[in-house]
């Protein structure tokens, strides 16, 4: 099995597995980062939202063979010390209550706000739309994007 | 802090494992831990935990104040408002407070010293705030007679605050971790006086959760467990229910990568346990496995329809409540109305499928468990394997959502540890999200026939209500049964959750039970009962040419603390002056001891697209322990109660559910959400001595809110559920 050579959080990694494998299981099991959850399987809630060069993936619909030689970055590495503004804003809006799709919320939420640093509430609904809450956190994700974007 | 991992220094095991509760020093012989043992630590030593002042207080030597949590920590914020609740009478510095989950064992071990651990029936703060607020006072007591006999003086010239205890007349003052182990060596007062709500200072604030920059962080919660060595597995469960396994082929996945065992879990399911879960995921998919679909053969949505039904009319019927006669009154000279209603069975969907991490070796299991209930999952555990239930050590962690799913249903814990008794290494279980939709404990589909008379006078004097569906209790709760009978099923109907006033009144229940496993699911039957009842008032007040608000006025002369939140929530809505394009409807609904009225704003466009605008949601829970939490539950109850509203239907044929993920079980997303207003109406102890719970009655209200709104647009009557069966008619005002 030739191994995939990709970077995470800035570190360069070397995977063994099947290149058929959902980036997600690599993330979870192998590179031992838990923060990305399994929700669905078939990019249908947004649980395991990543980011790719920069870009939100559902990362149990990207496989290993599709990140060979890219820029991965998660929820664990999307700040060095718990400090962006989306995280901070996160926590005093007390945005979270079970907590299983937040890490997608907040990975979605910070591709949209590196897209646009200034949208709307529209566009934020029409950029977060793809992500599920369960325990019905929405209006408390877009009060804490909102907020974020002030200190962007 | 890290809420699943535990206090630093001596309570430490190892990284990334859970020891959310494995580290409280007990008394009695410490349960083994297998977790310990993997990673080369030692059990804790014998004795008392040197900190511990009662079972449910520890104070480091540095103030750090360790609460104990009972129940379960599933998103509605039980971590922060119970610990809330012990210190408001400990009078400890909040910022000091470390929860951390009672262990099920030592529970067991030690007589139910943390009380009762199920999660359940918004049961938390309601059931546990007595005793959690005694056990504060208890010892805060304690560490003040500690200080003042240092002190030489009466501990009634002593004060405590902020985790120091203070002679009033000299000022001096003590640090509780000074003092706390000496304190614990103290006798437990008995009776302790608790402060009067008016003295709070804790109980009722917005308080930070203590969970929620883990969960912003991403910290690991719930399945994230890692144990050394650990296996990775997925199942598949007989698709039709009341069927069986009848054989599978594992050498055709024997040799695909990483599979390391094919197992079957007695008849019901095969499970393939592999190096890592996608692995363990293909070899499931390509696993060639025969079921014999017994009892499910033939087994519809439209046969269970046609029981029920005939349940309607049946004679064998548990009556929940009688008021009168209202045969009588039904057979005179009285204007009927009547209608059916109807509700599919749901699926819970939390947003963390089904899972469970166990190992099962000499004898003994350890199970690192989201559940609300850890007792149960323990005694399960036991079950399952037929082993001594002191032979289980459960880990609890916080759950990736509960909705009732992972309470009394406990059949995820005792298929990971059968799973696990045939495989020598931990073992990670994780469904798919298609097992999980399709192997739930779901809301029971039910049947409702209410039939109504008005005398000449217009007086609503008879009121009959039948529900048909299958009983929760017979298969989760056997001991609630009342003569075999579950008249739980009659829930918003009985005398303690319904307070409208009607001189002849008769609800009863026709079981039928089927192989379609039916669970507790938010808001449980009042879900379903307060559809049917709302809504057939809703009819009630247009009969009458009625405005259904002051309808429900007429009926709540006896009902006082109902009629204030209704009439609040009225208020808060503009009731009646919408604006142009707007329709309104109203629903109240009373359950776990708290009252909750909706009002929901919608509009229908030409094309009948239905958008909801607005839910006012006002609560009466007694007392609030934290408002940002209580609104946080409002919004949620809304999300999950309006995703089942619009589109929730489980289907079955052939005994198989039809539904597969959220593709075509969907759930509410951020573009359907209304505004929703909350509104706390706290009467304290003006009705009631017994405080409301808060996860579960803001969902209720919800469906026939919705349904009496788009009444009000369309003049369709909505008498069956989810509103995507229906095709909306524009036309604002009937």
């Amino acid at each position: 099995m030739p191994k995939t050579k990709f970077v995470i959080n800035g570190r360069k990694v070397e995977v063994d597995a099947e290149v058929d494998t959902p980036l997600l299981w690599i993330i979870r099991e192998q590179l031992k980062l838990t923060g990305t959850k399994f929700g669905c399987g078939i990019a249908q809630c947004g649980a395991c939202t990543v980011h790719v060069e920069g870009n939100a993936v559902r990362s149990c619909q990207t496989f290993l063979e599709d990140i060979a030689e890219k820029n991965v970055t998660t929820i664990e590495g999307l700040s060095t010390n718990a400090d962006h503004p989306l995280q901070i804003a996160w926590i005093a809006e007390q945005v979270p209550q079970c907590g299983y799709c937040q890490s997608g919320q907040i990975m979605q939420a910070a591709a949209l706000l590196n897209s646009n640093p200034r949208p709307t509430r529209q566009q934020i609904i029409d950029g977060m739309d793809g992500n599920i809450c369960r325990c019905g956190t929405y209006p408390r994700i877009i009060r804490a994007i909102e907020r974020a974007m002030k200190g962007i | 802090m890290n809420a699943n991992s535990i206090a630093p220094t001596r309570r430490a095991f190892a990284f990334g494992i859970s020891a959310a509760a494995g580290g409280i020093i007990l008394a009695l012989p410490p349960i083994s831990s297998f977790a310990a043992q993997l990673v080369g630590l030692r059990d804790e030593p014998q004795g008392r935990d040197p900190s511990e002042i009662t079972a449910w207080i520890s104070i480091e030597a540095d103030d750090t104040t360790i609460i104990r949590v009972a129940r379960s920590e599933m998103g509605q914020g039980n971590f922060t408002t119970l610990p809330m609740l012990v210190a408001e009478e400990l009078e400890c510095d909040w910022r000091l407070v470390r929860p951390e989950y009672a262990d099920p064992a030592e529970n067991i071990a030690r007589d139910h010293a943390w009380g009762d651990m199920v999660t359940a029936a918004s049961i938390s703060i309601r059931g546990s705030q007595s005793y959690l607020r005694k056990a504060g006072a208890q010892a805060r007591h304690m560490l003040i007679e500690e200080a003042a006999e240092r002190w030489h003086v009466p501990p009634d010239e002593c004060s405590a605050r902020d985790s120091v205890v203070t002679h009033d007349a000299t000022g001096r003052t003590i640090r509780y971790g000074q003092i706390a182990e000496a304190a614990g060596r103290r006798s437990i007062p008995a009776d302790v006086p608790l402060k009067p709500p008016e003295g709070w200072r804790l109980i009722g604030r917005p308080v930070h959760r203590v969970d929620v920059s883990d969960k912003a962080l991403g910290r690991p919660i719930s399945s994230d467990v890692r144990l050394p060595d650990m296996l990775y597995a997925t199942v598949s469960a007989c698709p039709a229910f009341g069927g069986r396994l009848k054989s599978f082929d594992a050498s055709k996945v024997m040799n695909m990568p990483g599979v390391r065992y094919v197992v079957a879990v007695q008849d019901t399911a095969v499970a393939v346990v592999a190096d890592s879960w996608w692995q363990a995921k293909k070899a499931c998919d390509a696993l060639p496995i025969a079921w014999d679909p017994a009892d499910g053969k033939g087994l519809s949505t439209e046969t269970i329809r046609e029981t029920f039904s005939r349940g309607l009319d049946a004679s064998d019927v548990a009556i929940g409540r009688r008021i009168g006669d209202v045969d009588k009154v039904l057979s005179g000279d009285v204007t009927i109305v009547r209608a059916d209603y109807e509700v599919p069975y749901l699926a819970h969907t939390t947003m963390e499928p089904m899972t469970c991490t166990a190992h099962v070796t000499g004898g003994r299991a350890e199970v690192w468990a989201p559940t609300q209930n850890g007792e149960g999952t323990l005694r399960n555990v036991a079950a399952a394997l037929g082993i001594d239930p002191s032979k289980v050590t459960v880990h609890k962690r916080h759950l990736g959502g509960g909705f009732g799913r992972r309470g009394l249903a406990q059949d995820w814990a005792r298929m990971a540890a059968l799973i696990a008794k045939q495989v020598d290494r931990p073992v990670k279980m994780i469904w798919t999200r298609e097992e999980d939709i399709q192997h739930d404990y779901y809301r029971p589909m039910v049947l409702a026939r209410q039939v109504a008379g008005f005398d000449a006078a217009g007086r609503l004097i008879g009121w009959r209500v039948r529900v048909c569906g299958s009983s929760i209790l017979v298969d989760l709760s056997p001991d609630r049964l009342v003569n075999g009978q579950d008249i739980e099923m009659t829930n918003a109907f009985l005398d303690e959750d319904m307070a409208y006033d009607v001189a002849n009144f008769e609800v009863g229940y026709v079981m039928r039970n089927t192989p379609v496993p039916v669970g507790f699911w938010r808001g449980v039957n009042h879900s379903q009962n307060g559809y049917f009842r709302e809504s057939f008032v809703d009819e009630l007040a247009h009969s009458r040419g009625q405005d259904p608000y002051l309808f429900r006025r007429g009926l709540l002369a006896k009902g006082p603390r109902s009629l204030a939140v209704l009439d609040e929530a009225a208020r808060r809505a503009n009731w009646g002056q919408a604006p142009k394009g707007i329709s309104q409807g109203i629903a109240l609904v009373e359950c776990y001891n708290s009252v909750t009225a909706q009002v929901v704003d919608i509009s229908v466009s030409d094309t009948g697209e239905l958008a909801v605008r607005r839910v006012i949601c006002v609560i009466d829970a007694g007392h609030i322990v934290n408002s940002s939490i209580v609104e946080a539950q409002m919004e949620g109850a809304v999300v999950y109660g309006l995703g089942a509203v619009l589109y929730g239907q489980i289907t079955l044929h052939e005994g198989r559910v039809q539904q597969s993920n959220f593709h075509d079980y969907r759930a509410l997303r951020m573009n359907e959400m209304p505004q929703v207003e909350t509104y706390l109406l706290s009467s304290g102890s003006k009705y009631s001595q017994e405080w409301g719970g808060v996860g579960e009655p803001g969902t209720p209200p919800l469906a026939p809110a919705i349904a009496n709104a788009v009444f009000a647009a369309t003049g369709q009557r909505i008498r069956t559920l989810p509103l995507a069966n229906h095709e909306l008619r524009h036309g604002h005002g009937k």
